[in-house]
């Protein structure tokens, strides 16, 4: 609390986008619904989204503000990690919140993870949809056993001390982000539980917020078997290599 | 240390255990042959008790689903009248 005093804490929250002029538009109005009285930025990283979202973000600009959003777009589609690396060089925040752009996540939990990192000081602050409190919406049976099957086999062979490894909601010390993010090599759903096992490793403290995840575009994150062939040798990758 | 010689330490301190009790057959060898077999199922029941109960309790949150619903009206209504053209879609 005392350090809060002496240098004010601002917020670079990067949300990559790919076709989500709605999402974006929705998602920009509701952070700055529910986030008050802190320093916050949006950095939209959008890979050359053919259907205007650019265009939307420069009109969200105009409504909110070009100091509060920033566009750093990328000529196309060159994947999510990158695209964090991307956001992060453009940051001015010493605290990094990533965040999908589809509405999954909620934009009101952004002030639990805030007060959470303040309340312990954490490194990172990870939203997990298996706490109470927390919860999905929108998996039929078998996506949510593959994910439980899933979560199990990680729980099991990697002992990572956060109960959702997939969850890409998350705050970071900025220091922290750059730190991890330069040796994750993983893709995909692989490319979040690496970077919280390789935090965790490291010996970062990182504490978890509830969140729910709602799934708008039913089956939207449905598990088919090159995903799960996918994870599988991600849990293995990181078994030998962390 | 990698978290596989971690796991690979803790099988060798298994097997050392087993092998033990092979040489001083404290119980009946016939019984010690068939611990390893006994420790895999009961890996594989510790698995699936995981996985049932984790499916079981899976938290839901139908009720966040409606509140979003809201959430993106009352977004609509302000954006439009502020003049943010965000397609039909």
């Amino acid at each position: 609390m005392e350090q809060r005093k002496e240098e004010k804490n601002k917020y670079s929250i990067i949300i990559p986008t790919y076709n989500e002029r709605l999402n974006i538009a929705l998602i920009v109005y509701l952070i700055f619904k529910h986030v008050r009285d802190v320093e916050f930025e949006i950095i939209v990283v959008d890979d050359g989204s053919p259907d205007g979202t650019q265009d939307v973000v420069k009109q969200l600009q105009q409504v909110y503000g070009e100091d509060c959003i920033l566009l750093r777009p990328r000529p196309k589609k060159l994947g999510l990690g990158t695209a964090y690396i991307h956001g992060l060089k453009h940051a001015s925040g010493n605290f990094v919140v990533i965040m999908d752009a589809d509405l999954s996540h909620h934009p009101k939990y952004l002030p639990s993870f805030i007060k959470k990192q303040l309340e312990t000081g954490a490194s990172i602050v990870t939203g997990t949809r298996y706490a109470q409190g927390g919860g999905v919406h929108g998996w039929n049976l078998m996506r949510k056993l593959t994910s439980r099957g899933a979560n199990v086999l990680a729980q099991t062979l990697l002992w990572p001390g956060v109960s959702d490894l997939t969850g890409s909601f998350r705050l970071y010390k900025k220091s922290v982000l750059e730190d991890i993010i330069t040796s994750v090599v993983s893709k995909g759903y692989v490319f979040q539980m690496e970077m919280i096992v390789r935090a965790s490793r490291k010996g970062y403290h990182i504490e978890e917020v509830p969140i729910t995840f709602v799934d708008r575009v039913f089956g939207s994150s449905k598990l088919g078997g090159s995903e799960i062939v996918e994870y599988l040798k991600g849990v293995a990758y990181l078994l030998v290599t962390t | 240390m990698r978290h596989v010689i971690k796991i690979i330490t803790i099988l060798v301190a298994i097997s050392a255990i087993w092998i033990g009790l092979l040489q001083t057959a404290v119980i009946p060898n016939s019984h010690t042959w068939l611990l390893p077999i006994y420790l895999v199922v009961l890996l594989g029941c510790y698995g699936l008790l995981m996985v049932g109960v984790g499916l079981m309790r899976f938290p839901t949150c139908p009720q966040e689903a409606m509140l979003l619903q809201q959430d993106i009206i009352e977004a609509k209504e302000f954006l439009k009248q502020k003049g943010v053209d965000f397609g039909s879609d």
